[in-house]
């Protein structure tokens, strides 16, 4: 390597190359999405523990969320996840038009998502199907029903949380493509969003069976 | 030979406050660490002393029961969510690791910013806690009383909480700088064996410390929403709050005692003047530990009501954990064996290390046996053993670092006279305030109460004027070393004649570390081939 290699505006200072800099944008945000299957990892772990306590409430529990409701989400959430690669495979392609579609129809799926979810859970609310002290809806079969919705609203809170971040997300990386911020060179924040895009599709493909179609 | 600081450094490049509170400089970064995380040292400092004030009589002198559990769960969760975990990777792993490794800075230089304002953020909290009802529940938080105390246990979970993320960040920078930015012929096994530590290390702060986040956060949820999973009344269970409290926990010690030992590897090899022996064995015990650390934590739980089998396996399993640690302690002494050694201020501090983390060590296998710690538990024979390996093993470990590198980092040095008189002061303070809690545990003294049978003042006493000389001891070193910052002598670039990386930098370092990419031409601890000098040498780079 010679000294005198072009300096492109994206490389910071602190690295040789791009490809440095890439490499390592990439091995920090696996890390990062390693530290969220931990952080999700304490709510699986409560939620197993508490079903192998109460196999039958779960099982009495599961039959009041509607299965049709998850099922279309886990869809539209795997559809997103397609745009989003798409999105970036256009950008490698150098298709800025195309991109930026495709980004916001990530977008918007990611929206559908959360009004499904809202309907879920004002269903739910209504019904006094809810966590800890507040559960005061009467129907389930079983010891404890209101962990069963703890564990429901715990995890696809937190998942809603993260799509949500998400949503905020991508909606930069539009702003950012239309500005003319990336190139075939440098897409490096669409990829790395991308990666937890996946993260956040995958954990929904986990947490659909696991709440909506036991036994 | 008279040396003299160079013009333009890291400190001088840039002036004005601004220039601090904004800086990328992963040194810069390190000493803002520094102030805040000695600040807690010394907050936590004054929590110990009161308690070993209260102490000194089982009759009430300064505070009543509720006073004195306030007391020792800040000394507690300041000593470790402020001070222990952050003290070795963010202050000395920030300054010297990217040095050691010849990069110019940490992979993200910006998200180094943002984890210090997480720290200040999570400090804020904790003190704002501290004025606005204190906290009762030590610092292992255990239900149910944690979520019925009247205390303020929310701001001091979101504190500990918050300072979580600031650790995870950091530990994911680090390991990406470890991947990512070590210097051309820098392989793996040309790395300093802090760097290694530092690396296991930043492992566990990624891997453990999200498990701590989700615990904190349903705890914050049990007690503000009443979800009831830890609430037996609610068909919940206390105990799985501590299963998933010392899943963290439990690896979280490995957090604060592995960088340590990265820093007693140097020191031990810098000042013997000897290629350190059983490289690869000290590298890979530092995984070992990271490892098996995981594996242990049921062993802080034989008396919750875990079942006994998973009793016996925990304690089996703690045991592998002393292989590791073993180990090191072997190869150093083995590093030392016909070495020349010589016994300046931060080799005294190496010395200690080896003395008081070996007691850590060694009692920490007799709390590892099952049958022996029913008897022992929540005694001062557990009290004790750990303050031997934080205070013997880590502080020891952090105060040998600072001492070893504090001429790298001002380019100054301090009183080496005062220096040993604090190093002895603190290795016999250290030993009158705690080695007399072994004693008093095996003779059934429990600990976290106020007051105790009047057959305990003696030694109750003995320990509390121990505690006195440490705190004289730290002041004296306090005092010195700021000192040395604006008065010191001019140390030059080596004083040590170290062959790591950072010594080949002026004292200061320049702002962006090194002139262009420098290449690694010897290994860290060649000293068989290399005879360095306390002088900057021209480097290679590409």
């Amino acid at each position: 390597m010679s000294q005198i290699t072009e300096h492109p505006a994206h490389l910071q200072h602190h690295f040789t190359d791009v490809h440095q800099q890439a490499e390592s944008a990439k091995l920090g945000m696996w890390i990062f999405l390693l530290t969220e299957v931990l952080l999700f990892g304490g709510l699986f772990c409560f939620y197993a523990i508490y079903r192998s306590w109460n196999p039958d409430m779960f099982h009495n529990a599961h039959a009041f969320l509607n299965v049709w409701m998850g099922a279309t989400n886990t869809v539209v959430l795997i559809v997103s996840s397609l745009t989003m690669a798409l999105a970036i495979r256009s950008m490698q392609l150098g298709k800025r038009k195309l991109t930026m579609w495709f980004l916001a129809g990530t977008v918007l799926l990611a929206c559908v998502f959360m009004v499904i979810k809202y309907f879920e859970y004002s269903h739910k609310i209504h019904l006094g199907q809810l966590p800890g002290k507040w559960y005061f809806f009467e129907g389930i079969a079983g010891t404890n029903p209101h962990i069963f919705f703890s564990a429901y609203f715990l995890m696809t809170g937190l998942h809603g949380f993260h799509v949500l971040g998400g949503i905020g997300v991508i909606t930069w990386l539009f702003i950012k493509t239309a500005r003319g911020s990336f190139s075939p060179e440098y897409y490096t924040p669409i990829e790395m969003t991308g990666l937890y895009w996946h993260l956040v599709d995958l954990i929904w493909i986990f947490l659909f069976p696991l709440f909506y179609l036991i036994g | 030979m008279e040396h003299t600081i160079p013009e333009k450094h890291y400190l001088n490049e840039a002036t004005g406050w601004k220039s601090w509170l904004m800086t990328l400089d992963h040194k810069r970064i390190g000493i803002l660490y520094m102030i805040m995380v000695m600040f807690s040292f010394f907050l936590g400092g004054v929590f110990a002393l009161l308690i070993r004030w209260e102490l000194l009589s089982p009759d009430k002198i300064l505070m009543g029961p509720e006073m004195y559990n306030q007391a020792f769960s800040l000394h507690g969760i300041i000593m470790i969510f402020l001070f222990i975990i952050p003290s070795i990777p963010a202050i000395l792993g920030n300054f010297v690791m990217p040095l050691m490794i010849g990069a110019k800075d940490v992979a993200f230089p910006r998200l180094n910013l943002a984890s210090w304002y997480i720290y200040v953020i999570g400090f804020c909290f904790a003190v704002y806690a501290l004025f606005t009802g204190g906290i009762d529940t030590g610092w292992t938080f255990y239900t149910p009383y944690s979520s019925e105390s009247t205390t303020a246990v929310i701001p001091i979970l979101t504190a500990a909480f918050v300072l979580g993320f600031s650790s995870i960040f950091t530990g994911l920078n680090f390991i990406v700088t470890i991947h990512r930015l070590r210097a051309p012929g820098m392989t793996w096994f040309q790395l300093p064996l802090f760097v290694w530590a530092i690396y296991a290390t930043a492992l566990i702060q990624v891997l453990a410390t999200p498990v701590l986040g989700i615990t904190l956060a349903l705890l914050m949820l049990e007690r503000v929403v009443g979800i009831g999973i830890f609430d037996p009344a609610m068909g919940g269970d206390p105990v799985l709050f501590q299963h998933f409290f010392w899943f963290y926990s439990h690896p979280a010690v490995y957090i604060m005692i592995l960088p340590g030992m990265g820093i007693i590897s140097e020191l031990i090899a810098t000042f013997s003047h000897r290629r350190i022996f059983g490289y690869k064995f000290i590298a890979f015990s530092s995984l070992g530990i990271a490892f098996t650390g995981f594996l242990v934590w049921g062993h802080h739980m034989f008396v919750s009501g875990q079942s006994d089998l998973a009793a016996v396996i925990f304690s089996f399993l703690t045991f592998f954990v002393g292989i590791p640690s073993g180990i090191k302690i072997l190869n150093w002494i083995a590093t030392m064996y016909k070495g020349s050694i010589s016994l300046d201020t931060p080799m005294l501090w190496a010395l200690s290390f080896l003395i008081l983390f070996s007691i850590g060590g060694f009692t920490g296998i007799v709390l590892g046996t099952l049958s022996i710690d029913v008897h022992l538990h929540d005694t001062y024979f557990v009290v004790s053993h750990f303050h031997y390996v934080m205070v013997g093993g880590t502080v020891m470990a952090i105060f040998g670092g600072l001492h070893y590198w504090w001429p790298k980092i001002w380019g100054r040095m301090y009183n080496e006279t005062l220096a040993r008189i604090a190093v002895v002061m603190i290795f016999v303070g250290f030993n009158i305030t705690f080695f007399v809690q072994f004693i008093m545990g095996t003779q059934g003294m429990p600990r976290r109460y106020a007051t105790y049978l009047p057959q305990f003042q003696g030694m109750h006493g003995f320990s509390s004027i121990g505690a006195l000389i440490m705190g004289v001891g730290f002041l004296l070193i306090a005092i010195y070393l700021i000192y040395a910052i604006f008065k010191g002598k001019p140390a030059g670039p080596n004083p040590w004649r170290a062959l790591t990386m950072e010594w080949e930098t002026p004292s200061p370092p320049t702002a962006g570390n090194f002139e262009g990419q420098p290449i690694l031409e010897h290994g860290p601890y060649d000293y068989d081939k290399v005879i360095p000098e306390n002088a900057l040498k021209p480097y290679k780079t590409i």
